[in-house]
């Protein structure tokens, strides 16, 4: 059974599994220093379809396929799916997903996605509701282009704070039984906002809300960023990995060699012309997928806390004159299904 | 300890790198001087080749918009904004560029509510501020005598 | 000369032009469309003063091509038509002034969008 530790925490005393992940990109994406992780690389950003949002779908479905197939699954096998992503109503995940005939749980956490449907997921499984679910999300760059910012073709200059959506998604299938890694807690986000309204600086409007998750876990489980071998943001990017720092040492949590962040290691910041970094639901939920699950099953990493962050203002509120409400939620995961420091 | 936006902001500020100006205002100065040179020497042909002066005028302005336009769909404008800034953005080229780029991407969502609505969401403003300066400006005119 | 001339004050009119836009995008937090709304409304008030004509006699395209030249056109367009036309001028000559530059815009962008498609950037 799920125990709840502290205010915020809670550990699965029988940890869920991670039994298969898939990731897909796109061309730059598989340019990047992860290139070789992705599963599906698809060079042309359409996938093959009319529009961006069915190539977003198309990536979607691609991925749980994938996923499928490599724990060597059929749909009918699974008994519900976590899904969302960043478009209106999270079309990208519906239409995606549709044909699939498995129960779908839709959320929404904007680029926090793929941790909350990971959180969920486990809780799922440990209430033992279901016995395999999968979690996934993806992002696109250009509907998310078209939808949040300018027309593709618009000649706007993107000021150095700025971050790139990630073209991927990811997808996991998750059970009860002795294949690592495994989920050993997780901490649901609470809503955090400093004020900051730039749109053009999501990096530092969410680095609070991973600094309010992350001592929330530290505090409930009395550990202490060492006890990990890496606390791996989502999509922070240059400027928000700076500012989790300096806000989580002030709190006396000192990060400086444990922390890296997905938006920084799935793109070449220099090379690439990303800016700040990646972004996008599918960031993390690709390096997570495609990167960082098999480290964890070949035990090239033990303990790891996996915190996506996502922005939660949509263009209206903005326009309005709000600030970008954020929020980050926690994954721990361990190679192992039992032991270390909690 | 629970730290106020104001001091957060400062920090954020600190940690958030500046755009490089010197650069930008360079590349800004160059490409939209590079553009209405361009302009100027259209209508220096126009009016060789006997145009008069507002005739000469209209034609630089549709000469280029038509060029913005065609690269704007050859995918090419976007790409020369980024390194222009403003350079492309504040001439009549950055105009069309803003009339030409959501007509292409919204053609998804149909001629009527995409194609054609969609157009105006930049340009729009521009066309009902600009209108409307210029009727406060005639009414100014008008009730003053002023012509 | 002369032609070298006119094209070297283009292009230095014109460049300064775009560079006072330049400082703005990075300076302020004005997106590209408050500049772009900005520069007419701008461009209509100065010409309205009549020293924004003076600029277009000096520099030319360098000065009529940038967006305060648009707003340049329209109070100039304004201006006639009261002349001519008297009250219904006011409501005609802005629009009239620069309806090729509009329709030229407008056209163009619905056969590009007929023809082509938007691509991914880079």
């Amino acid at each position: 059974m799920a125990s709840r530790k502290g205010k915020y925490t809670i550990l699965f005393d029988d940890p869920p599994g991670i039994r298969a992940s898939a990731a897909v990109g796109c061309a730059k994406e598989a340019d990047g220093p992860l290139g070789d992780m992705f599963d599906i690389i698809n060079r042309d950003s359409y996938f093959g379809q009319k529009t961006w949002e069915k190539a977003e779908s198309e990536m979607q479905k691609q991925a749980v396929a994938k996923a499928l197939e490599k724990a060597g699954l059929t749909a009918s096998e699974v008994e519900a799916v976590f899904a969302g992503d960043l478009l209106n109503q999270c079309v990208g995940s519906t239409y995606g997903l549709r044909a699939l005939g498995i129960p779908f749980v839709g959320l929404f956490g904007a680029c926090s996605t793929m941790a909350e449907s990971l959180c969920v997921a486990a809780t799922f499984l440990d209430a033992g509701a279901i016995k395999r679910g999968i979690a996934c999300t993806s992002s696109h760059f250009c509907t998310a282009e078209r939808q949040f910012r300018y027309p593709l073709e618009y000649g706007g200059q993107r000021p150095p704070t700025a971050q790139w959506t990630a073209t991927a998604s990811g997808a996991a299938v998750l059970e009860k039984g002795d294949l690592p890694p495994f989920i050993r807690g997780i901490t649901i986000g609470t809503i955090e906002d400093l004020g900051i309204c730039d749109a053009n600086n999501m990096g530092a409007a969410m680095a609070p809300a991973a600094a309010a998750t992350l001592k929330h876990f530290f505090e409930d489980t009395g550990t202490k960023p060492a006890d990990f071998d890496l606390v791996i943001t989502g999509d922070l990017g240059q400027v928000g990995s700076e500012l989790l720092r300096e806000l989580l040492r002030r709190d006396g949590y000192d990060l400086e060699h444990r922390q890296s962040d997905c938006g920084m290691l799935l793109f070449d910041r220099e090379k690439q012309d990303v800016h700040a970094g990646g972004s996008g639901c599918g960031c993390a939920a690709s390096v997570f997928c495609g990167h960082l699950v098999p480290l964890l099953r070949q035990k090239k990493l033990r303990d790891i806390l996996f915190i996506a962050t996502g922005a939660l203002m949509s263009p209206t509120v903005v326009q309005q004159g709000e600030s970008i409400a954020s929020i980050a939620h926690l994954v721990y995961l361990s190679s192992e299904k039992s032991g270390g420091k909690i | 300890m629970k730290m106020t936006p104001e001091e957060y902001g400062r920090l954020a500020q600190k940690a958030s790198p500046p755009s490089p100006m010197g650069k930008n205002l360079l590349m800004a100065f160059l490409c939209g001087g590079g553009i209405c040179a361009l302009g100027e020497g259209f209508r220096l042909l126009y009016q060789w080749l006997g145009a008069d002066e507002e005739l000469a005028a209209a034609g630089v302005s549709v000469t280029l918009i038509f060029l913005a336009v065609l690269l704007t769909g050859l995918n090419v404008y976007d790409n020369l904004a980024k390194h222009a800034g403003a350079g492309t953005l504040v001439p009549i080229t950055g105009f069309a560029n803003s009339v030409a780029s959501p007509a292409l991407e919204f053609k998804s969502e149909g001629f009527i509510l995409g194609l054609g609505a969609k157009m105006f969401i930049i340009a729009g403003p521009v066309i009902v501020y600009g209108t409307a300066a210029s009727i406060l400006y005639g009414l100014v005119l008008w009730l003053f005598r002023l012509y | 000369m002369d032609v070298l001339l006119s094209l070297l004050k283009a292009f230095l009119v014109g460049g300064a032009l775009c560079a006072v836009g330049q400082i703005l995008i990075d300076r302020t937090k004005l997106t590209p469309a408050r500049i772009l709304t900005s520069y007419v409304v701008i461009g209509v008030l100065l010409g309205a003063l009549g020293i924004y004509p003076k600029l277009v006699e000096f520099a030319g395209a360098g000065a009529s091509v940038p967006l305060l030249g648009f707003g340049n056109l329209l109070a100039k367009g304004v201006r006639e038509a009261v002349k001519a036309d008297g009250a219904l001028g006011i409501l005609t000559g802005g629009f009239t002034a620069a309806a090729a530059g509009i329709a030229a815009a407008l056209f163009f962008s619905l056969v590009a969008a007929l023809v082509f498609k938007p691509k991914e950037k880079g």
